[in-house]
């Protein structure tokens, strides 16, 4: 912060003030582009998220709420998640086995989407649709747009599994395991939010 | 490292035709192809306001213009405008063209992602536009899309056009999270060596903050629009009241119209910055070239737009106080209006500032800037009149709305595009544009919109409404006032058709133009500093720039010239065009037909 003030208090027009440098002192962060691009990302990510429990929040105080059964295979489901996200921990920290770790940690994910499906069909059964109450709107809403961001990572998961036989691609292969490991945490991060404010609505 | 700040090395773009100008990820073909759709989709638009004047000045002279045609014409001209002209053409034409080039930088830091950007771009032109081939046609329920009405049976596009709507925005979002990404992650991690935050042009920075705005304030657009096709498709009840329609109670019902327009315009409002930040910036990088000076308070106007962004996140509900939000919340937002306008006004005293005492080049992108201040000065005063809940509710849905935002929200943006446009044409093009054609063009159009939109403000005031597709028998509005409405359509049809001045110069310039050198208007800016006119793919051919100073060393007391480039380090000549026979303070006013002198007398090689 007190780098930020000083670099938007500097003078430019006075000589001597800045120091050219190489060109890593003008990056804005010491990291790889790709990681300071997926941390916009998650800025973005974090908007439409929030803006979906806010409006979820506005919502639930008029007349028709009905509040939702929660079904228990979604606590169930927050258990595959969990365990997804520790999985692409242990590909991240580990030379000799990232590759295992790594395979187990997308098949946990993809698990996980098909299990909300099942969620879903639980629900339809119970004679919950989309359209029957708000309550279920936001849920089919809320759950389809967190699954379709887990999609969206296994894509880039079965992308970064095609790098892994090369020997040529050793830097970037791990590079993007170390992206979808903190993905999957961020995604974990949103579904904690989302559930407890499922359960507590 | 990447390419984009690759230092040395051969970069050779790609031959085959449909890799280098179609699917290229050249952020400069890319940037080119943003603003050609841009200004395509935008002349469509521009006929469809036609169409409108048609009816307002000379009502039911144009038979197919019912008042489905009426409304549809009214939405869909708000919304290219606003979201597939204005901020595709500041964002990805201007920003795509002018992030790498002037951060020095080879190209974006995504390269496939920008491509990617572009593309899905087009797709939701192209979604928008089918829209006028499915049952129903385009959906007529003003930019604004508020439900129910949206959706309702008797808007037109209630079944179809409503929906092709969302979707394309929906599209065009993440096409814009594509480029928004590209643009930010650029500015942030590649600049090129001595490229610190402070040295960056104001360009830059603005283009930055609309980005960050951009990709914060896009989502909430999002999430109404999912939740409003959910409505509409699935017969949810997000935003749909209990109503009785056509006599019967609708399924649907207990939802809030309020929380879609919350959504939109907390989009809305932003996007509002998003037009008019990157003209802020462009604008004040043109005025202080042709003014020869140094912009004025360059820390506060960097300040200013960081403010700017921030506080344009808590303004949105000034667009619904008649809303039936609660009023008490109304005292707050006219407050949070009006601290707006402090960061806005600092801006437009220093771009004056600036221009004081300056050695002011009344060339073609300099007449347009300096027009631009004159229609965001009236453009934001009024802004202040609806800002406060008290004069807003009078004036609400009203022509002075019209008025006042077509002056500060299009009139005045439009002018920086053009102003923009001329300015880096001769860079973008290898050509100069006539000079004369022009100077015409900023008169006409100058001159026209202020014949167009003056009036409206006084039609406002009497109470004309806005949107209503027939004004006759209304005792409120005098007989004058269809006169007036005439005289806005002659003058409206007219100045839109001289903007064929513009099109004849882009087109026949790069065929009979004449050749541009490097650096025609002798600017500091590194876009200005490539070896090759138009720049090459990587741009900057063996070696990266090096900047040794900030972006506004005009005039400098005891300098050799009037203009130090930032990459022109502290104890030499110019170095640019010795480097690579190109960039430097080579050219001179186009003016004169051609690089000017370099004497004693002219030391700057500047024409008069």
């Amino acid at each position: 912060m007190s780098s930020l003030l000083k670099t938007l208090v500097s003078k430019p027009w006075l000589s001597g003030q800045d120091v050219v440098g190489a060109p890593a002192d003008v990056q804005a962060f010491a990291l790889p582009r790709e990681k300071v691009g997926l941390r916009l990302f998650f800025a973005v990510a974090t908007s439409l998220f929030l803006l979906f429990i806010v409006s979820y929040r506005m919502r639930m105080y008029y007349d028709d709420w009905v509040p939702l059964i929660e079904p228990g295979l979604l606590w169930f489901n927050t258990g595959v998640l969990v365990l997804a996200s520790v999985f692409m921990q242990l590909a991240k920290g580990s030379a000799q086995r990232r590759t295992t770790w790594f395979v187990l940690g997308g098949l946990a994910a993809i698990s996980f989407v098909g299990l909300q499906l099942l969620v879903w069909e639980q629900l339809a059964a119970a004679g919950h649709f989309v359209s029957s109450n708000p309550a279920s709107s936001f849920f089919y809403l809320i759950t389809a747009v967190h699954g379709l961001h887990m999609l969206g990572g296994i894509v880039a998961w079965g992308r970064t599994l095609l790098l892994a036989g090369s020997a040529a691609e050793q830097d970037r292969y791990r590079m993007y395991v170390d992206l979808c490991a903190v993905y999957w945490h961020y995604l974990l991060l949103v579904w904690a939010v989302l559930f407890y404010l499922l359960l507590t609505t | 490292m990447a390419y984009a700040d690759q230092d040395s090395g051969h970069h050779a773009g790609p031959d085959a035709f449909i890799w280098k100008y179609v699917f290229s990820q050249d952020h400069k073909v890319i940037a080119i192809q943003y603003g050609c759709t841009a200004i395509a989709v935008g002349l469509l638009a521009l006929v469809l306001s036609w169409l409108m004047r048609m009816q307002i000045g000379f009502p039911g002279s144009l038979e197919f213009v019912d008042p489905t045609v009426y409304y549809q014409a009214v939405t869909m001209h708000g919304m290219i405008m606003v979201i597939y002209l204005l901020t595709a053409l500041f964002l990805g034409g201007f920003g795509n063209y002018l992030i790498p080039l002037m951060c020095g930088a080879r190209d974006m830091v995504f390269p496939f992602l920008n491509m990617l950007s572009y593309w899905f771009y087009l797709v939701s032109v192209i979604i928008l536009m089918a829209s006028y081939f499915v049952p129903g046609g385009p959906t007529g329920a003003g930019w604004t899309l508020y439900p129910p009405q949206s959706i309702l049976q008797g808007t037109p596009g209630h079944d179809w056009g409503i929906v092709m709507m969302l979707v394309s925005l929906a599209v065009f979002i993440i096409a814009f999270t594509m480029g928004g990404l590209n643009y930010v992650t650029t500015i942030l991690q590649a600049r090129c060596k001595g490229m610190t935050l402070m040295r960056m042009p104001l360009t830059i920075w603005s283009i930055f903050t609309a980005t960050v705005l951009g990709l914060l304030a896009f989502p909430a657009l999002f999430v109404s629009a999912v939740m409003l096709l959910f409505d509409r498709l699935l017969g949810t009840s997000f935003f749909m009241p209990y109503i009785v329609h056509m006599g019967q109670a609708m399924e649907t019902g207990g939802g809030s119209p309020v929380l879609f327009q919350h959504l939109f315009w907390f989009f809305g409002h932003p996007e509002v910055y998003i037009v008019a930040l990157p003209a802020f910036g462009l604008v004040s990088d043109i005025l202080s070239t042709h003014a020869r000076k140094n912009i004025f308070g360059y820390r506060m106007m960097v300040w200013a737009i960081l403010a700017i962004g921030g506080i344009s996140f808590i303004v949105w509900a000034h667009h619904m106080y008649v809303s039936g939000m609660n009023l008490y919340l109304g005292f707050f937002f006219a407050t949070t209006t009006l601290i707006i306008a402090i960061p806005t006004a600092i801006k437009v005293y220093n771009w004056t500032l600036t221009l004081w005492h300056g050695n002011i080049h009344l060339n073609t992108p300099m007449l347009f800037a300096i027009g631009f201040i004159s229609t965001f000065l009236i453009g934001g005063l009024t802004g202040l009149f609806l800002g406060n809940v008290a004069v807003d509710i009078p004036l609400s849905d009203t022509y002075f709305v019209v008025a006042h935002f077509h002056m500060v929200m299009a009139i005045a943006p439009i002018m920086v595009v053009f102003a923009a446009i001329y300015h880096w044409y001769p860079k973008i093009t290898g050509r100069m544009y006539n000079e004369t054609l022009g100077k015409w063009h900023f008169w006409v159009t100058f001159v026209g919109t202020y014949l167009i939109y003056f009036p409206m403000h006084y039609l406002g005031f009497e109470g004309m409404p806005r949107r209503y597709y027939a004004y006759e028998g209304y005792e409120f509005i005098s007989d004058s006032a269809q006169n007036l409405n005439e005289f806005i359509s002659v003058v409206a049809i007219t100045v839109g058709v001289l903007q064929v001045l513009f099109l004849i110069n882009m087109v026949m310039s790069m065929k009979i133009g004449r050749k541009a050198p490097a650096n025609p208007w002798n600017a500091t800016t590194l876009e200005w500093q490539t070896p090759e006119t138009p720049p090459a793919h990587g741009n900057w051919g063996d070696r990266l720039p090096v900047v040794y100073r900030w972006a506004y060393e005009y005039s400098v007391p005891g300098a050799a010239t009037d203009f130090v480039p930032q990459n022109q380090p502290d104890d030499s000549q110019p170095a640019a065009s010795t480097d690579h026979g190109g960039g430097g303070p080579a050219g001179g006013s186009p003016a004169d037909g051609g690089p000017a002198d370099r004497s004693p007398d002219n030391p700057h090689g500047v024409s008069a």
